[in-house]
């Protein structure tokens, strides 16, 4: 079993939600998220952030669907970190 | 209380929580100068027919509301979707399936309501003692001097909270919309002389 426990992601998003509210609802979508944003770059209506986010197992498919619904759009996925777990007994 | 949290949410990303302040302010301070300068009217006049004159605040009432309701949509509505062309323009991206989108769906209603029923409550408010004396609640009073009563007080209350919102002093913010009220009754009676 894949697990993925960080992700840095290159994000284009709309002034609001806040850099707050935004790493906020990221980090609502899993049980111990740790979420990191940076702001990289401000324009009149929009901005780039890179977005760390570190977990037990995150759920990108959750992710990238909070990053959209926020009218936000996913730029690049730059980093991965990614951990195999066995399952006990299955000799794998 | 989802609900509740998804429109404060809408509303933030819109910055539409002070429009929606200052839409209440503004037209419930005109719905309740509006039956309190038809009232001052009926009491200088002379009218004491209690069914005409809660007929004639009421239908006053209920056209502001109409007309609050629709003005406030239409162009909040037009703002809204302006704001979102231009927020899609800068994304390069088709943002129909995000909070930006049903907030320009939603915030105009929620506008639109605010709008359209502040004075309606300020109305409603102000034609209680009326109601009151024609289910003949209220007999020790004039019906008319106690309604006026209550929209001076009404516009008195909706200063003190233009006060608290600028942060100026509660007090003066409350003297100040209470002394264009006055005005407005003494320019009333001095017309009807």
């Amino acid at each position: 079993m894949i697990q993925v426990k960080r992700l840095v992601l290159d994000i284009l998003k709309p002034h609001q939600p806040n850099a707050l509210d935004f790493a906020r609802a990221i980090a609502a979508q899993g049980a111990d998220y740790r979420v990191h944003l940076t702001v990289q770059e401000v324009d009149e209506k929009t901005e780039s952030i890179q977005l760390v986010i570190e977990g037990n197992d995150i759920q990108f498919e959750a992710v990238a669907e909070t990053i959209s619904s926020h009218g936000a759009s996913l730029h690049s996925i730059d980093e991965v970190e990614v951990c195999s777990h066995s399952h006990p007994g299955s000799g794998e | 209380m989802q609900v509740l949290q998804q429109v404060q949410f809408l509303l933030q990303i819109t910055h539409s929580r002070s429009i929606i302040r200052r839409y209440f302010v503004v037209n419930g301070f005109d719905g309740a100068l509006t039956i309190l300068g038809m009232i001052t009217g009926f009491q200088v006049s002379g009218e004491s027919n209690i069914h005409v004159i809660i007929s004639a605040c009421f239908g006053a009432a209920v056209a502001l509301t109409v007309s609050g309701l629709t003005s406030a949509y239409m162009s909040e509505a037009a703002e809204k979707q302006k704001d979102l062309s231009e927020l899609q323009e800068a994304m390069v991206a088709d943002l129909s399936d995000t909070n930006h989108a049903r907030a320009a769906k939603i915030v105009p209603f929620l506008v639109a309501a605010v709008n359209g029923f502040a004075p309606f409550l300020f109305s409603l408010l102000i034609l209680t003692p009326l109601w009151l004396a024609k289910a003949n609640l209220l007999v020790s009073v004039n019906p008319l001097v106690a309604a006026i009563l209550v929209a001076l007080m009404l516009i008195f209350l909706l200063g003190v909270f233009l006060g608290r919102v600028s942060g100026a002093f509660w007090l003066w913010s409350g003297v100040r919309t209470l002394i264009v009220a006055v005005l407005t009754m003494l320019v009333i009676m001095a017309c009807s002389v």
